[in-house]
C-alpha cells in the first residue's frame, strides 16, 4: 500500500529523469561527443548522490509551504502535479515540474484548509524569476572565460576534442549531483512529513534518516527514467532545437548546474550566513528554464543574435498558469479522492500552522536548533517539549 | 591514451598538409624543366609527384577512418573531411597539370617561358598561403582571415597573369596555327586552376573558421 501511495512521486521521478537528463547531458549525447551509455551510468550515480547528500534544503522549503500529513493527501499531490506536467506538455505548453508542484501544496493548502506560508510562496515565485536571469549572467560570464582561455591556449581542434569531452563528463556529474539535489524536492518533498521509512542507523558513525531513504527511492526512479527514456529526448535536443557547440554546450550546462546547486545546498548557504552575507533560498527550480536563461546569456554576448522573445513570454507565462491549473487540478482531485474513496488527505488533529508554532517557541531558546531542518511534526513536537521542560527546570 | 590518439592525428594531419605544400613545389620545379626542355629531370619529378599523390590520399583516407571509427570531432567532422577533399584536389590538380605536360608535350615559344613561371610561381604562392590557413584553422581558427586574405590576392594575380598571357598569344603574330594557341591557353588555365583550387579551400575554410568559433 506504502508503494501504491508512493508511486505517484515515483512516477514524477520517472518523468524528471526523462526529461531533465536531457538538460545535461542532452547535448552531449546528441551530438555524439558522449556514449548515451556512459551520460546514463555518471548521471544516475549523480542523481542519487545528490539527491541523499544534498536533497534536504529544497524539500525543507517546500515543507515549510505545506506539510502534507496524511500519505493520501502527499499521492494526490504528486499525482496532479504529475498530470499538470503531462497534459500541459500535451497542449505544447511550457511547463515546469517545480512549479506544478508547489501549485499542487497550494491547492492541499486550500482543501486542508492549512494556512499558506506566503513568506515561503513569495520566496519560491521570486527565485523562479531569478533563477533562469542568474543562469543568463552565469553563461555569459563562463562563455567570456571560456573564449578567454580557448584564445590563449590555442588548443588543436584533436586537442580541444578530448578536453571538451572530459569537461563534459565532468560538468554533466555535477550538474547531475546538482539536479538531484534541487529536484529531489519535487519528486519526494511531498512525502517527506508523511515518510512511512524508520530511520537506519549503523553505530554512531553512520546515519540514514527517513527523508534520506525516501530521497533515495525517488533517486532511483529517477534514474530509471534516465535508462529507459531520456536517450530520445537527448537525440531531439542535440539533433538542433537549438544548435550548440560542444563547447557553449558545456558553458550552458555548468551554468546550469551552478544556479541548481546554488540553489541546493545548504552548506553554500550556511558559508553565506556564517559571514554575514545574503542566504540563497533553498528552492526547487526548473532546469529547462535554467538552459533557456543560460542560452540566452549566450546569446546576448553575440550580440543578442537567435534570442527567441516569444519563447521568454511563454516562460513567463508558465509561472502563473501552471501552478494555478495545478493547485485547481489538486483540488478537485483531493475532493474526489476523499469523498468517493474515503481515503485520509489530511490530519485535522495534527494540523500545525507555521503561525503556531512561531507563536509557542521562544526563539531565545533554540539557538542550538538554528539552521537544522526536521521533516515532520514530531521533531518540533520534541524540542518545544525540551525547551519547556528546561523553562520547568530553571 | 586520448591524447596518444590525438597526437597521432595531429602529426598525420600535418604530414597531409607538408604533402600539399611539396607537391606545389614539385609541380613548378617540373615546369621549369619542361621550359628548359630537361626532359630527365622533369620525368623524375613527374614521378615523385606521383608518388606523393599516392601518399597524400593514403594518408587522407588514415585520418577519415580514425575520425569516424573513434567517433572523434564529432561537431566539425564533415568539415575536417571537406577540407582534406579539397586540399587534396589541389594536389590532384598539380599531378594532372604535369601529366597532361607530359602527355601533349605542348610547343611553347621560349619568349613564354617567364609568363608561364610567373603564373606558376602566383599560383604556388596561392597555395602555400591556404596551407598555412589550414594549419592555422586547426591550431587557432581566430587568426585563419589572416592568411585567407594572402591566398585571394595571389589567387587574383594568378588570374590576372593568366588573362595577360592569353591576351599576349592571341596577339602574337609569330604563332600562325590557332590549335597552337589554344594549346598554350590551355596551359595556361590548367596552371592557373591551381590557384583556383586553393581559393576553394580559402572559401570553405572562412566559413570553417566561424563555425570553430564558440
Amino acid at each position: 500500500m506504502i508503494l501504491f501511495f508512493l508511486s505517484s512521486g515515483l512516477f514524477l521521478g520517472w518523468s524528471l529523469g526523462a526529461n531533465d537528463a536531457a538538460n545535461i547531458f542532452g547535448t552531449a549525447v546528441g551530438t555524439k561527443m558522449v556514449r548515451f551509455r556512459s551520460a546514463a551510468i555518471v548521471a544516475s550515480i549523480f542523481v542519487i548522490l545528490g539527491a541523499v547528500i544534498s536533497g534536504a534544503g529544497a524539500s525543507h522549503t517546500l515543507g515549510k509551504l505545506g506539510s502534507i500529513n496524511a500519505l493520501g493527501g502527499a499521492f494526490m499531490v504528486a499525482f496532479s502535479a504529475a498530470f499538470t506536467v503531462f497534459w500541459m506538455t500535451r497542449l505544447q505548453i511550457p511547463v515546469s515540474t517545480s512549479q506544478a508542484v508547489v501549485g499542487a501544496i497550494v491547492g492541499w493548502n486550500f482543501f486542508s484548509h492549512t494556512q499558506t506560508d506566503y513568506n515561503s510562496l513569495i520566496k519560491i515565485v521570486s527565485t523562479w524569476v531569478f533563477s533562469p536571469i542568474l543562469a543568463a549572467v552565469f553563461s555569459a560570464l563562463l562563455y567570456l572565460l571560456l573564449k578567454k582561455i580557448l584564445k590563449h591556449w590555442k588548443l588543436s581542434i584533436f586537442r580541444l576534442d578530448v578536453y571538451t569531452r572530459i569537461a563534459l563528463i565532468v560538468v554533466g556529474a555535477f550538474g547531475a549531483y546538482s539536479l538531484g539535489a534541487n529536484n529531489i524536492a519535487n519528486v519526494m518533498g511531498v512525502f517527506v512529513p508523511v515518510s512511512p521509512f524508520p530511520e537506519i542507523s549503523f553505530g554512531n558513525w553512520f546515519h540514514i534518516s527517513s527523508a534520506q531513504q525516501l530521497f533515495f527511492l525517488g533517486a532511483i526512479a529517477i534514474s530509471i527514467g534516465i535508462f529507459t527514456y531520456s536517450f530520445k529526448v537527448m537525440q531531439t535536443i542535440g539533433s538542433g532545437v537549438v544548435k550548440l557547440t560542444p563547447q557553449s554546450a558545456l558553458v550552458v550546462v555548468l551554468a546550469e548546474s551552478l544556479v541548481l546547486f546554488l540553489f541546493a545546498s545548504s552548506t553554500l548557504r550556511n558559508f553565506l550566513l556564517s559571514h554575514n552575507l545574503p542566504a540563497i533560498p533553498l528552492v526547487p527550480v526548473s532546469s529547462s528554464q535554467l538552459v533557456v536563461g543560460a542560452i540566452i546569456g549566450i546569446g546576448i554576448i553575440q550580440g543578442g543574435r537567435n534570442i527567441k522573445f516569444n519563447t521568454l513570454g511563454k516562460i513567463a507565462s508558465g509561472w502563473v498558469t501552471t501552478p494555478i491549473i495545478a493547485a485547481v487540478i489538486t483540488f478537485v482531485a483531493l475532493f474526489s479522492l476523499k469523498n468517493t474513496f474515503d481515503i485520509e488527505v489530511y490530519k485535522e488533529n495534527k494540523e500545525m500552522s507555521k503561525n503556531k508554532i512561531e507563536v509557542n517557541i521562544n526563539n531565545d531558546k533554540i539557538t542550538s536548533i538554528s539552521d537544522e531542518y526536521f521533516y515532520n511534526n514530531q521533531n518540533i513536537d520534541y524540542f518545544c517539549y525540551l525547551d519547556e521542560n528546561k523553562n520547568g527546570n530553571n | 591514451m586520448l591524447f596518444k590518439k590525438t597526437k597521432s592525428l595531429e602529426d598525420k594531419f600535418n604530414k597531409f598538409l607538408n604533402l600539399t605544400n611539396d607537391a606545389v613545389l614539385i609541380l613548378n620545379e617540373g615546369i621549369k624543366c619542361y621550359l628548359e626542355k630537361d626532359k630527365e629531370n622533369f620525368d623524375h619529378y613527374l614521378n615523385k609527384l606521383i608518388e606523393h599523390e599516392g601518399k597524400a590520399d593514403s594518408i587522407r583516407k588514415d585520418i577519415e577512418i580514425e575520425l569516424y571509427q573513434k567517433t572523434l570531432i564529432p561537431e566539425s567532422r564533415g568539415d575536417i573531411f571537406d577540407l582534406l577533399e579539397n586540399l587534396d584536389d589541389i594536389i590532384n590538380q598539380a599531378k594532372e597539370t604535369l601529366m597532361e605536360f607530359s602527355i601533349e608535350i605542348p610547343s611553347i615559344p621560349q619568349k613564354y617561358n617567364d609568363d608561364f613561371s610567373k603564373l606558376t610561381e602566383y599560383s604556388i604562392n596561392a597555395v602555400n598561403q591556404v596551407v598555412k590557413a589550414s594549419r592555422r584553422f586547426i591550431q587557432d581558427p581566430s587568426n585563419v582571415e589572416h592568411n585567407i586574405h594572402k591566398v585571394y590576392h595571389w589567387e587574383k594575380e594568378a588570374d590576372r597573369q593568366s588573362e595577360q598571357l592569353k591576351r599576349k598569344v592571341f596577339r602574337d603574330n609569330s604563332i600562325v596555327k590557332l590549335s597552337m594557341k589554344i594549346h598554350l591557353r590551355y596551359f595556361a588555365l590548367h596552371i592557373d586552376m591551381v590557384a583556383d583550387k586553393a581559393e576553394d579551400v580559402a572559401d570553405r575554410l572562412s566559413i570553417y573558421a566561424i563555425k570553430r568559433s564558440i
